[in-house]
């Protein structure tokens, strides 16, 4: 079991070389490649579903905390399970979708580099090393959004870069500060050590460095102004990627690893309500923005602002409950989000549009994407059967239960304007009669449907499995086997260290 | 002390830079500066007035040692970062140059395909 671990770095980052001398190669051969490699990382992460104790693997067998280690707790492996499954159904739909863009080898090889990159942040037990991962997804990142290479994509892949380069750059003066006040860079380590200090004013502007370092990647409010350009800019399997998981790894899951497991929630108190609130103004303000766009991906975008808002802001609650809840919308999330920016792809490859206003009774010519769509919306939109109405619940239950009763009604009533956003994309692309110039559109390849199909089943299935939780938070079969063993990890907070340490 | 002072004041030298140019140029030019505040930053953590190379000859006394030898992990680091901060840099100026050829100004603000 143990020597899975680096082969989740290994694997995605050779594929990646071969792939970047693979650019005279047939068309066909790079496809099957490239999706044989995320396909065999898919089955890996399921293979490591069942795992319940703490792994780790020293790396060139030095023992931490001299070495780097690779720890897979819960949390790692709910984290992989999501990016490997999204960027293997992501590869799928490239086989049909990048074909209009020349230069497929190299594609494949950056988002193989951003793959090396992701599943190297979840894994790592050293804060440098998740530094160093974190920079590699953010440069292939940078070079996928840009990957069109024209205005509009250039434009925002430089702003992009800069916004998140001088963030990194606020994440790594942070890390130095840690370095400076304890001496060491495994998190284990860092956590024990940081536990023994009083809480002093250097502890707290680290901490807030950090906070900017990952929230920008999160696109939390104040820090969101690259996303709205950057993810629509991107080709849609990129922005599937770059909104399903990207945000979620390098943001998301850096901050809950950071604050709740090396930092501790009780070390820093007193700031703690800042999640709360950053999440809540990304909520609404996402939610109001997406409302006034005309572009389809741009108003994905702002929608993926708002719900990563409820994911923060579910954290932020700091209650057994509110982890459950904050882990169950970031999977859920992710699903969705990639259907729906996979979606508007689709609509994109038949129309060459992507201007809501120029649509229009899609659903009768490509009636797979119309159907599966409408399910993204649903699930989005938190309506029964789909899997988004049970995570938006239980966000909105656990944060009655703590008694934050203002922020609940905020989440209620986002979650309605979350829905009418989403009805007025139906009603403008897929709803109503046809127009007369988009009559000779045809559904897309099957390839594509593929994906899509398998997205929207998942809602599905999902939702179905958690009608369990009437019966108790622990029934279903996907809170039970997959979330609750990443929430222990959140709950055991600092006592991470003793885990990871060799005793 | 005053090497940290100056640290910082480089620091924010680059931050007003990314944050108030105009010019594409100055904005990477400003990214290198932070880059290089934080990188030296690193580096006065493991410094040490009259030091030594951390290398252990036969025969050192090994607390005479610990003493005056500097610390060699930050210069490890900041070798990465650097390296990081290169790739960074090299696809800014990229872009840059692509951004030159569409629009033939270097002036962001004439870049306007976008809208906030």
């Amino acid at each position: 079991m143990v020597q899975i671990l680096p082969l989740f770095i290994v694997i995605p980052m050779g594929a990646a070389f071969v792939l970047a001398m693979l650019g005279k190669a047939r068309h066909g051969f790079v496809d099957w490649f490239a999706n044989i490699v995320t396909g065999l990382l898919l089955v890996l992460a399921i293979r490591l579903t069942g795992v319940r104790e703490v792994i780790t693997y020293a790396m060139g067998k030095w023992l931490p905390p001299l070495g780097i280690v690779l720890v897979l707790d819960g949390l790692s492996v709910f984290m992989l399970l999501i990016v490997n499954l999204i960027s293997f159904l992501a590869t799928i739909f490239s086989i049909s979708y990048m074909e209009r863009f020349t230069a497929k080898a190299k594609f494949y090889a950056m988002f193989m580099l951003m793959l090396t990159g992701l599943n190297g942040v979840i894994l790592t037990g050293d804060i440098f090393n998740m530094f160093v991962f974190f920079e590699i997804a953010s440069i292939a990142s940078f070079v996928l959004v840009a990957f069109g290479t024209e205005n509009e994509e250039l434009e925002a892949s430089f702003k992009y870069n800069v916004i998140s380069s001088v963030t990194s750059v606020l994440l790594l003066f942070g890390i130095a500060l840690f370095y400076g006040m304890t001496g060491t860079l495994n998190m284990a380590h860092l956590s024990q050590l940081l536990a023994g200090r009083e809480f002093s004013p250097g502890l707290l502007f680290t901490v807030s460095l950090l906070i900017a370092g990952f929230a920008t990647k999160a696109a939390l409010v104040p820090f969101h102004a690259w996303l709205p350009d950057a993810h629509p800019s991107a080709p849609a399997p990129v922005s599937a990627m770059l909104s399903g998981v990207f945000v979620k790894t390098l943001g998301i899951y850096v901050g809950m690893r950071i604050l709740a497991n090396v930092i501790g929630v009780t070390n820093i108190s007193r700031v703690w309500n800042i999640l709360l609130v950053l999440g809540t103004i990304s909520m609404v303000a996402g939610g109001l923005l997406a409302l006034g766009q005309q572009d389809y991906k741009r108003l994905l975008a702002y929608s993926t602002i708002s719900q990563v808002g409820y994911i923060m802001f579910a954290f932020g609650l700091g209650t057994p409950l509110g982890y459950i809840a904050a882990l169950f919308h970031l999977a859920n999330h992710a699903i969705f989000k990639a259907l729906m920016f996979l979606n508007s792809g689709a609509v994109e490859y038949a129309t060459e549009t992507r201007d809501l206003s120029k649509m229009g009774g899609l659903s009768e010519r490509m009636p797979v994407t119309g159907i599966t769509s409408t399910v993204g919306t649903l699930s989005i939109s938190g309506i029964p059967p789909f899997n988004g109405f049970w995570s938006k619940l239980l966000i909105i239950i656990a944060a009655v239960q703590a008694g934050r009763l203002t922020y609940a009604i905020i989440a209620v009533l986002v979650s309605v304007l979350t829905l009418a956003y989403f009805l007025k994309v139906q009603r403008y692309a897929f709803f109503g009669k046809i127009k007369e110039s988009l009559s000779h559109i045809k559904e897309v390849p099957v390839s594509m449907c593929i994906s899509l199909i398998v997205l929207a089943a998942l809602c599905l299935v999902i939702g179905l499995d958690a009608f369990g939780i009437l019966k108790g938070i622990n029934y279903p079969w996907f809170i039970r086997t997959i979330i609750e063993p990443a929430k222990e990890v959140l709950v055991n907070g600092t006592n991470y260290a003793l885990t990871v340490l060799p005793k | 002390m005053l090497e940290y002072i100056l640290c910082i004041i480089l620091f924010a030298v680059g931050l007003y830079g990314v944050v108030v140019k105009k010019n594409l140029v100055k904005i990477i030019i400003s990214f290198g500066i932070l880059d290089y505040a934080v990188n030296l930053f690193f580096i006065l953590l493991g410094y040490k007035r009259d030091g030594i190379a951390p290398i252990m000859v036969k025969g050192q006394d090994q607390a005479q040692f610990v003493a005056r030898a500097v610390d060699p992990l930050p210069q490890a680091l900041v070798l990465t970062s650097i390296v990081i901060g290169l790739g960074i840099t090299i696809l800014m100026v990229a872009i840059g140059i692509r951004l030159y050829d569409k629009y033939g100004t270097f002036d962001v603000m004439k870049m306007r395909k976008l809208k906030g």
